[in-house]
């Protein structure tokens, strides 16, 4: 299992360093910061100045090669705005951001996993037809539509919640209903498909002839089978939260990492931005090895042959 | 005249006493196109510590009565009648909740592949316990002990360290083996085995219906063997049921039914085995195929395929009777032979004709 981690570790490296490359030379194409950071009235000199301070003065390949120099010594630059360290930054508005999507897919799979196999113990019947209906509804709305709805309607309307900020539970509600919708629907259907599939393979037949009741077929033998897409599926959306989370941490104030990022490109805070996104980056990759290792334990086919057999 | 299965059977008093007995079978499939009648009338009998053969090729029902039986049909298929009555239970008068303490203690089933049979996520130790969890309430430990033993005594080499293997780990004869395992775990007074040697490869084929035979005779199981292998038959069987289009068109002791048969689709079936056949030659064979599901035409299901078709075969089913009281008068007696219930597996066939079939 260590040699099959330290692979994936290796293996996940170069993606990075292009993940960088990219978003280091996107960046830098949204304009120059002297014009944002200093005054309108402020001459070329400090313009050129102020360029030069900050290293934007050199070639693209220049400023990236001191860039990676400075990765490697775990020194990610300073924010224009603020001049704190850009790492300290992103790791500070990261927790606030893996709160809300963790939350949410815990959420999520849970609801979706129970939907999802009442709607699978009787194809097209009336629960699978009303579970069809929410989660083909609930994946297809727009997250931002419903989070300006949701505060209009709970937070304005109905004042029962509030329109943005982190204070209290009440504050968790709308942002986690306006993540929580796509994944669930989508779950959903994931899991009612491969729960279908699972119900009506020979092994469920057997384990009924054994005397299995429908609870042990269900959360025993069907279930665990009907898993691994769920578990891909869940991966995928999970990294998609982040992008739910850039538009919902926006609209709700939530001091998370997806605000971070959007305010870093709007002011063209160059190191906080690459070090938020390199950030994300490494999680992204943290949680597709760690559902790999979900697949090895649901499923000992899956196992690296390192494992015992 | 008894076959060599049966004069091997030790004889304890339970030997003989019908386990299983099945009256008028009849499953519906719903499909697009309506509901089908895919088993229709089916009965027979099977005792403790014999065989008895389900005979027919794909398509007859044979596997679909075996589901039945064992209350695990599709769920596109509905019991329409019937009664199955296993140790004096009708099961068909049970709760499904009721049923789940039969299956298992009761009755057991093979299936004909072994790898979709086996759930892949668990170990055959998890699997092979779990009918003493679920029946006997022990506790994980002291099931995987349990299948230990299974595995030794349905012959898997090494057990202790076997036992938390996947099922993708094993060769065909061995999951087939814990399949058996599996079903024979609490000893079952029925062991249903579908096809159970279908996917094996011959030298395979024959361990397994060895270990079959040694289990009936160690359990004193009723064995419901569904095949459509006539070699197995004469070699297992002690009784044999002759499917065709979801109906018994014959049954009686194997030995009888193969040395005379009284349906023409059982004399068609025999006389297409191949044997002593010159090279070159033609091998004989059964005209046709078997009726659309669909379509099952009115009088005899076989009408389509057979050689002495007559005009009362078009219009009027023939009747499952005693072959040997056939004439006219007892053309509608079927009751007669129901409930008498023959000390013995009694010879009927549904042929107009099945007296004079020698003759042709």
């Amino acid at each position: 299992m260590l040699i099959y981690l330290r692979k994936r570790i290796v293996s996940s490296a170069l993606p990075l360093v292009v993940v960088i490359v990219g978003v280091f030379a996107l960046a830098r194409m949204t304009g120059n910061p002297a014009a944002l950071y200093l005054p309108l009235n402020a001459t070329q000199q400090m313009r050129d100045d102020f360029t030069a301070r900050n290293g934007l003065d050199q070639p693209l390949l220049v400023q990236m090669a001191d860039y990676f120099g400075g990765v490697l010594r775990l020194d990610f630059g300073q924010s224009l705005r603020t001049g704190e360290d850009a790492a300290a930054m992103a790791l500070r508005a990261f927790p606030a951001t893996l709160q809300l999507a963790a939350t949410t897919m815990v959420l999520a799979v849970l609801l979706a996993l129970a939907v999802g196999c009442w709607a699978a113990l009787k194809p097209n019947g009336v629960a699978d037809r009303i579970s069809s209906f929410v989660s083909m509804a609930a994946a297809s709305i727009p997250d931002f539509w419903l989070a300006i709805v949701g505060i209009w309607v709970f937070a304005i309307t109905l004042g029962w919640l509030p329109t943005s900020g982190v204070s209290g539970a009440g504050a968790w509600v709308l942002p986690i209903a306006t993540l929580l919708l796509r994944p669930f629907g989508v779950l959903v259907q994931i899991v009612r498909g491969s729960m279908v599939s699972a119900l009506s393979e020979p092994y469920i037949k057997l384990a009924r002839s054994r005397g299995a009741g429908e609870l042990r077929v269900v959360t025993h033998h069907a279930l665990r089978n009907a898993a691994a897409p769920a578990l891909t599926v869940a991966g995928d959306l999970t990294v998609g939260l982040v992008n739910g989370a850039v538009v919902v941490e926006t609209i709700f104030g939530w001091p998370g990492i997806g605000k971070l990022m959007i305010d870093s490109i709007l002011q063209r805070d160059f190191a906080v931005l690459q070090a938020a996104v390199l950030l994300t980056a490494v999680a992204i990759f943290a949680l597709n090895i760690l559902i790999d290792m979900g697949y090895a334990l649901l499923d000992a086919r899956v196992r690296p042959v390192t494992a015992r057999a | 005249m008894k076959t060599a299965a049966q004069t091997v059977l030790p004889g304890q008093s339970r030997a003989h006493e019908v386990v299983l007995s099945v009256r008028g079978l009849a499953v519906d499939i719903r499909t697009h196109r309506g509901t089908v009648r895919a088993v229709n009338g089916v009965g027979f009998e099977a005792r403790a510590g014999e065989t008895l053969a389900l005979l027919g090729e794909s398509g007859c029902g044979k596997s679909m009565t075996a589901k039945a039986l064992a209350g695990i049909m599709d769920p596109v298929c509905d019991l329409a009648g019937g009664e199955v009555v296993l140790n004096g239970t009708d099961l068909g008068a049970l709760t499904p909740k009721e049923r789940l303490k039969f299956a298992g203690p009761e009755l057991g089933i093979v299936f004909q592949d072994a790898l979709t049979a086996l759930n892949p996520v668990y170990t055959v130790g998890t699997q092979l316990g779990e009918a003493f969890r679920i029946h006997r309430g022990l506790s994980a430990k002291e099931a995987k002990v349990q299948a230990i033993e299974l595995m030794k005594r349905v012959g898997i080499p090494e057990p202790e360290s076997r036992v938390n293997s996947y099922p993708h780990q094993f060769s065909g004869g061995m999951r087939q083996r814990i399949l058996i395992a599996m079903a024979v775990a609490l000893d079952p007074r029925l062991l249903i085995a579908d096809e159970p040697t279908t996917a094996l490869d011959v030298t395979v084929q024959a361990q397994i219906m060895q270990l079959l035979r040694k289990l009936r005779e160690e359990g004193q199981m009723a064995v419901v063997l569904i095949t459509h292998d006539l070699a197995v038959v004469a070699e297992e069987a002690d009784s044999v049921a002759v499917m065709y289009a979801g109906n018994v068109v014959e049954s009686g002791p194997v030995s009888e039914v193969f040395s005379d048969p009284r349906h023409p689709y059982t004399k068609g079936l025999l006389e297409s085995v191949p044997v002593h056949v010159a090279r070159g030659a033609h091998l004989k064979s059964i005209a046709g195929s078997p009726p659309e599901i669909h379509d099952i035409p009115a009088g005899c299901v076989y009408q389509s395929r057979c050689p002495l078709v007559q005009d009362i075969c078009l219009s009027v089913r023939p009747q499952l009777l005693p072959v040997n009281e056939r004439s006219a008068d007892v053309q509608d007696d079927a009751d007669n032979y129901a409930g008498a219930r023959p000390s013995r597996p009694g010879r009927v066939a549904a042929c107009h004709f099945s007296k004079e079939i020698n003759n042709v």
